[in-house]
């Protein structure tokens, strides 16, 4: 891993801004978050969280700022292109692939990874079989670590929501991650779907190494597994700190409950 | 299939096609096929090439193009203009003439490979620019460069301009025209099978979740469109040298490309056997609704319209949905 100058920051986000037209929906934002952290950004609706998701994967290409992921400048990169580095996400509203099932939604995911020649596919050679089933069990393996395996030839859309969601961050691991963006995983899951998510997404950092960024509305959620919180309000930082500390944040409360 | 499986197929689908090549176009012994359905049968084999290319960019990437006829065009006419201008150079590399079977076979080869080439680099051409456009406009664009191929050919005197290429060479024959179809579909389910084919399915379902997941959507809009439009200019190239069929621009406008849609919808776009049996059935169909015109003239294309009508109410999603027929007959299988 290359270190880049400014410390050991996996991703090193420095004072991006984007406006669109005459909003500005992050204003100046730096954020850092190491190596194997766990980190969360919360912040009212409209802080802007999810525009700053969609600066970060290359979706937007920020007004102004510098995104660094792992070392080199990922701003105004393309999407496919960031996600080839190592960062891959979830969506707020999911985003599977309709009409495929279960199984190719993941195997699809493992495209990036893949070793198929076009020419080979075409023709159908030994190679290309061997490969194809190679995606194959990847990608049930995955799916048997997401309790997804036995729905594997069913329709992605048809599964609970909660599973959809499951199947989301199954996808986004099929590329080969170094960084997770999850983008409101427990959004409309129950209290014990969500105690699952977060048991699984500690299982991700511990057992997969993976740091992981988590946007997230259900505060439970946050305060249980996020490490570092940092808040947003109108696309500007009030406050980074533990989770303890941001708990009793006169500025969080504030942006929450209203000011007097 | 094992290579030599493969082999084996290749060489009896070969045997077969030369030797129902052999009955449709000669007769056997004293049996003579109907010319008249001999020829339906070879539009059949063309339009099926031409369903299921367009198939590929429309149903799986789920690009809507509708310049399909354009394609064909351009792979038609420098198909048609190799042999007719390069011909007996061509058979003569095989130290025989035009006349001969052998000579023909060459000469049609050649012109095939530069059809679907040049059909390819228009492919590529209207592709790169226009595949970053979606739905409705990609579809404009489509619609305006097949105009704009026509008009071009309208004002090239060596094709015949208006009057159509009628200087072509009939040496289309019943064994090229099933042996591209079966290239066609081959290859179509070869990639919708594979991971380039789960990529542009990825596509069509959603676009950003598939560039977040690692898709260079726009190349693989292009790849697909650039193979598309070369077996479009295959069938072109067949098309324009089948016998009594000369490329003619007024023949080649969107009406056609619309046609070949409609046959991908009729029997369930996204699926490659939708698109063999939409492309036989609405060739047959008009032809076989000719009795009834003789007596009610007109109300061929009434039924025709009907039957287009009453299938969209009633099963929109086209005869076979997203199915295939598999390998094992009957055993309808999933597909992508």
């Amino acid at each position: 891993m290359s270190i880049s100058g400014s410390g050991s920051a996996l991703l090193d986000v420095q004072d991006v801004t984007m406006r669109f037209g005459g909003i500005t929906a992050v204003k100046a934002l730096t954020m850092k978050v190491p190596q194997g952290a766990l980190y969360g950004l919360i912040g009212p609706n409209g802080a802007g969280k999810t525009t700053i998701f969609n600066v970060l994967t290359g979706v937007y290409q920020p007004t102004e700022g510098e995104v660094r992921f792992d070392g080199s400048r990922i701003d105004g990169k393309k999407a496919y292109q960031i996600t080839e580095l190592g960062v891959a996400r979830t969506f707020q509203n999911i985003r599977l692939f309709a009409d495929m099932t279960v199984l190719e939604n993941v195997m699809t995911a493992r495209h990036l990874r893949a070793r198929q020649v076009l020419a080979d596919a075409v023709v159908g050679t030994p190679r290309h079989q061997i490969e194809e089933r190679a995606i194959q069990a990847y990608a049930l393996e995955l799916l048997k670590i997401f309790g997804l395996d036995k729905v594997a030839n069913e329709d992605a859309i048809g599964l609970p929501y909660g599973s959809q969601r499951r199947l989301e961050i199954a996808r986004a691991l099929a590329t080969d991650p170094k960084l997770l963006l999850l983008d409101e995983p427990a959004a409309g899951m129950n209290p014990q779907e969500s105690r699952d998510l977060m048991h699984l997404v500690r299982w991700l950092r511990d057992e997969l190494k993976l740091t992981i960024l988590l946007v997230e509305h259900n505060m439970k959620v946050v305060m249980g597994i996020c490490e570092t919180i940092q808040v947003i309000d109108y696309g500007e930082t009030i406050a980074i700190g533990p989770p303890a500390e941001i708990q009793r944040h006169p500025k969080v409360i504030e942006a929450y409950l209203g000011g007097g | 299939m094992r290579p030599r499986t493969k082999l084996i197929a290749i060489v009896v689908t070969m045997a077969v096609l030369l030797g129902l090549n052999q009955v449709v176009e000669y007769g056997f012994g004293e049996f003579q096929v109907n010319p008249y359905y001999a020829r339906i049968i070879n539009l059949v084999g063309i339009n099926i090439t031409l369903a299921v290319s367009l198939n590929l960019i429309n149903g799986l990437a789920g690009q809507f193009s509708i310049g399909h006829a354009g394609f064909m065009a351009v792979g038609g006419y420098a198909a048609t203009y190799l042999t007719v201008y390069h011909g007996q150079e061509l058979a003569g590399l095989a130290g025989t003439t035009l006349a001969t079977g052998l000579g023909a076979s060459v000469a049609m080869a050649f012109s095939l490979l530069v059809g679907a080439c040049a059909a390819a680099a228009a492919g590529l051409a209207v592709g790169i620019p226009s595949l970053r456009l979606k739905g409705d406009y990609l579809a404009i664009v489509t619609l305006g460069f097949s105009e704009i191929i026509r008009v071009v050919i309208l004002n090239i005197p060596a094709v015949g301009g208006a009057t159509g290429f009628t200087d072509a060479i009939p040496i289309t024959n019943f064994f090229w025209i099933f042996a591209m179809a079966i290239l066609a579909i081959v290859v179509v389910r070869n990639i919708a099978s594979s991971t380039f084919g789960r990529a542009l399915a990825a596509i069509r379902g959603d676009e950003i979740a598939a560039e977040a997941m690692g898709v260079r959507t726009t190349r693989y809009k292009v790849l697909a469109f650039v193979i598309s439009a070369a077996f479009a200019g295959v069938a072109g190239g067949l098309s324009g040298q089948l016998f009594a069929n000369p490329l003619n621009p007024q023949n080649l406008n969107f009406v056609k490309s619309i046609e070949v849609i409609v046959m991908i919808v009729l029997g369930g776009i996204g699926s490659t056997t939708g698109a063999v049996f939409g492309a036989t059935a609405l060739t047959i169909l008009p032809e076989a609704l000719r009795p009834v015109d003789r007596q009610f003239p007109g109300l061929r294309m009434v039924i025709y319209a009907l039957v287009l009508i009453l299938l969209m109410i009633f099963r929109p999603q086209g005869v076979f949905g997203r199915r295939e027929l598999g390998w094992q007959w009957l055993r309808v299988r999933r597909s992508r």
